[in-house]
């Protein structure tokens, strides 16, 4: 069955994406990430230490770019300046590579998106050629907008950044769903497994997760739990619940019986 | 020698040294780094001929691991 995820014309296989912060180290991502089946990760840009550790094993190494797509992220960026010139700055470090991840925060305690820096941010980075998938709130006015912009996917938060606490608002995702032509991808807040299922069933194009993996107790399995239920939820999306009733339904025939 | 700024610190480099100088000295050569002079980004391919000046604030940004 061909039933993949487009991006910005490219197919994925796998509709998992997968962060690599929070891991105990290089090797441990490495595992997760391979695990996980994901070929989109996402990196944050950061400075480089000078003097120290000139010899220190980078992400990148990790992550060879003939199976991953790189996915540079704006992660920590609290205005659209900022989110912007962190996007310019990963495409000379990545070769002229102009998909991001765009997030643009509001908040320290949160983590939830300023949307109107976020909006702004889209705007400018749309101009400069960037292909942006945008974290943003489960907002769907603010997801149509930021479609309309020209941004190649959409990624409503499930709930907050490194919560685990599930799909808080399954309604506005469903929203967000029915007025949209370019992938949704649920970014943050998922826990575990049967919540990446749960996304999926709703009908998102994808799980874009980190925390839930790497903080796991062990993150290698769960890297391979939630390649299963994104499968899982993506299947039973596809294939089509059956309608929910009050009362129950016998599944053996009532014809036939002897008693 | 002259006085620059590197991701927030002094450190002092010859006159008349390049970003390629710099990145030598760092002992960055062939890493995957990005480099923002003056708040305005250089392209590797021009890092041989651009040179340093005295007080040049200077970024050198690096992939780590984040979601």
């Amino acid at each position: 069955m061909s039933d993949k995820l487009i991006i910005d014309g490219r197919p994925y296989l796998s509709r998992l994406l997968i962060g690599t912060g929070k891991y105990k180290d290089h090797e441990e991502t490495a595992a997760a990430i391979s695990n996980s089946g994901a070929e989109i990760v996402t990196v944050a840009v950061r400075r480089t230490n000078i003097g120290q550790n000139a010899d220190e094993p980078n992400i990148l190494d990790v992550l060879p770019s003939n199976k991953y797509t790189i996915l540079p992220n704006t992660a920590g960026c609290y205005t659209a300046k900022d989110a912007v010139r962190t996007c310019q700055l990963a495409r000379e470090l990545l070769d002229g590579h102009s998909l991001v991840k765009l997030e643009v925060l509001g908040d320290e305690k949160t983590l939830y998106p300023d949307v109107v820096q976020t909006l702004a941010a889209a705007e400018t980075l749309v101009k400069q050629d960037f292909k942006v998938m945008v974290y943003t709130s489960d907002d769907p006015i603010i997801a149509r907008q930021l479609e309309e912009i020209g941004c190649v996917a959409v990624m409503p938060l499930a709930a907050p950044i490194g919560s685990g606490l599930g799909i808080r608002n399954p309604y506005n995702i469903k929203l967000i769903l029915e007025n949209a032509r370019v992938p949704i991808i649920v970014d943050a807040g998922v826990g575990t497994a049967s919540d990446a299922a749960i996304a999926m069933e709703l009908g998102c194009d994808g799980v874009l997760m980190n925390t839930a993996v790497a903080q796991a107790q062990n993150p290698v399995l769960m890297a391979s739990a939630m390649c299963k239920a994104i499968e899982a939820g993506r299947e039973a999306f596809l294939a089509g619940r059956m309608p929910r009733k009050l009362y129950a339904s016998a599944s053996s025939p009532i014809d036939g019986t002897f008693f | 020698m002259i006085k620059i700024i590197v991701n927030g610190e002094v450190l002092e480099v010859s006159e008349n040294c390049t970003l390629s100088g710099l990145v030598e000295q760092l002992e960055l050569v062939g890493k995957k780094i990005a480099i923002e002079l003056n708040m305005e980004i250089i392209p590797r391919s021009l890092h041989h001929e651009t040179r340093l000046h005295n007080s040049d604030n200077i970024e050198v940004v690096q992939a780590i691991g984040g979601g």
